[in-house]
């Protein structure tokens, strides 16, 4: 209603009726607030594709491991969080599992349930780009003498490791969006703290349009320098 | 085999998903008649909105939506004649939702305060609650705001419960406070041991205390805000609606079925 307000002609009374609207001025006021969520969101982020990606490569070379165990237990593991929705794990993780072994603040708890959940997506990924590598690669340092172990780390890995990066950034922004769930436990991410501007001031289109923003200017940084990466791997 | 059970099973869902098209489509016709039916004398529908996790004011048992508020405006709306549809929604969209029109009014234990007077019209107070502080069963020396400085606090996304949190968090900056969508999240964080205490609506907490957090955690000290009254909260500018619901309101009030709804949810405490 208020945008209706604004007259067409620019300059000090282009300005002063900016003023006049509530929701741009809740918005700027409270942009430091809400860039400070944008932060916890990164570092939640970072940490978890950081977790997840230890945990991705060791599970997802279980998956592909001839040990019924490790298989089982790998296979178990990506099943289950894949299954399930993030909301739901978080839930669980914070209120029904978390507390049986630790005191864990929602911070630790949001990290833990995304570095979970974006571990077995990024355990997909690595068994992807390892049988994405050309079979005769293992053959061949096999037959100069390589162990399984040796042929893994320093000729198949190697390889897998570029195939994987243009999915694993897409991974990274995938996690950074779904850490918009850990509101649920009182992490003050972003979202969280949109959510509290918004039942203050109730101006739903400024505050959650402000806080779209934010996380696409951060998604698309991300997009921009997989782009880049990816670009610099093909010229090698 | 294997490519034969998964046909059967394919062949299974796809059988199951036509059955219950036609279920649905069979309903819809006998609602249709339904409505035809009535198209004689219609009756407005008065779509409701609430955050039905609020117990004894407003949640869902067997799939219902039961409470205190859910029962009173249902007896309001009778007696203004309408058709009351209820509907669920966080307690932070409220406010939009009614203000934009997704809903005619809310209902929600709805404390009638300034800044949301500024958006939506309140009715007459219908409730007055005021709030209590709540701690675990084991904790002690809790007893007024002043001791809940440089405590953790957890409160309901923006009820009055939070606002008291984060003036107790003004007067000192060491004070944590964790918000969590519904009370119920913040309940079960106080029983892990997650923050010393909950501060929320009386008559909610007293709920809480004798139902699931029986043992677990109690209440202390004295009620305050104790001003603070409940309103159903009406698109702003809509005075028709306001009035009819207002004349509903003391029409329930008058007949004597708001004390008996008293009765039915709160006993005789005051």
């Amino acid at each position: 209603m208020s945008l209706i307000a604004v007259p067409l002609t620019l300059g000090s009374d282009f300005i002063s009726s900016l003023q006049a609207i509530n929701g741009l001025q809740v918005v700027s006021k409270h942009m430091p607030y809400l860039l400070e969520g944008a932060l916890l969101t990164l570092y939640i982020t970072t940490l978890s594709v950081i977790f997840g990606m230890i945990l991705g490569l060791i599970t997802g070379l279980c998956k592909m491991s001839k040990n019924r165990i490790l298989f089982g237990v790998a296979t178990g593991y990506i099943d289950f969080f894949r299954g399930t929705p993030l909301y739901v794990q978080i839930l669980l993780l914070y209120f029904g599992i978390l507390p049986l072994f630790m005191d864990a603040g929602p911070f630790i708890a949001a990290v833990i349930a995304c570095s979970l959940n974006s571990g077995a997506y990024i355990a997909e990924i690595v068994r992807a780009g390892i049988q994405a590598v050309d079979r005769g690669q293992m053959e061949a340092a096999r037959s100069l003498g390589m162990t399984n172990r040796q042929a893994m780390t320093y000729v198949i890995l190697p390889q897998a490791y570029k195939i994987v990066i243009p999915p694993l950034l897409n991974e990274f922004i995938a996690v950074l969006k779904d850490t918009s769930l850990v509101a649920v436990i009182s992490a003050e991410e972003l979202t969280l703290r949109g959510k509290l501007l918004y039942s203050t001031f109730f101006e739903a289109a400024w505050i959650w349009g402000t806080v779209a923003l934010i996380y696409f200017i951060m998604t698309k940084t991300l997009a921009l320098l997989g782009d880049y990466i990816e670009r610099r791997m093909a010229t090698e | 085999m294997v490519k034969k059970t998964i046909r059967l099973l394919l062949v299974g869902m796809l059988i199951m998903s036509l059955a219950f098209s036609f279920v649905g489509c069979a309903q819809k016709t006998t609602e249709n008649k339904a409505a035809d039916n009535k198209a004689a004398a219609p009756k407005p529908v008065l779509t409701v909105g609430s955050e039905t996790t609020y117990a004894p004011f407003e949640y869902t048992e067997n799939g219902e939506y039961v409470g205190f508020d859910m029962d009173l405006i249902r007896a309001i709306g009778t007696a203004a004649g309408y058709d009351v549809k209820i509907n669920t929604l966080g307690f932070d969209s409220l406010i939009p939702a009614v203000s934009s029109g997704k809903v005619d009014c809310i209902i929600s234990a709805m404390t009638i305060k300034e800044d949301r007077a500024k958006v939506v019209d309140f009715s007459k107070p219908y409730f007055k609650a005021g709030l209590i502080i709540a701690v675990a069963q084991k904790t002690e020396g809790i007893k007024t705001l002043d001791d809940l400085k440089g405590k953790r606090l957890a409160a309901e996304v923006g009820t009055t419960g939070l606002d008291a949190s984060n003036g107790v968090k003004a007067k000192d900056p060491k004070t944590t406070v964790k918000v969590f969508d519904s009370v119920g999240e913040a309940f079960m964080e106080l029983e892990k041991g997650g923050v010393d205490a909950v501060i929320n609506d009386m008559p909610v907490t007293s709920y809480y205390v004798k139902t699931k957090g029986k043992d677990k955690v109690k209440m202390v000290g004295e009620v305050f805000a104790a001003e603070d009254q409940y309103g159903i909260g009406i698109k702003k500018g809509n005075t028709e609606l306001l009035t009819k619901i207002n004349e509903g309101l003391d029409k329930v009030k008058a007949s004597g079925e708001y004390d008996t709804l008293y009765k039915k949810w709160f006993g005789d405490q005051k």
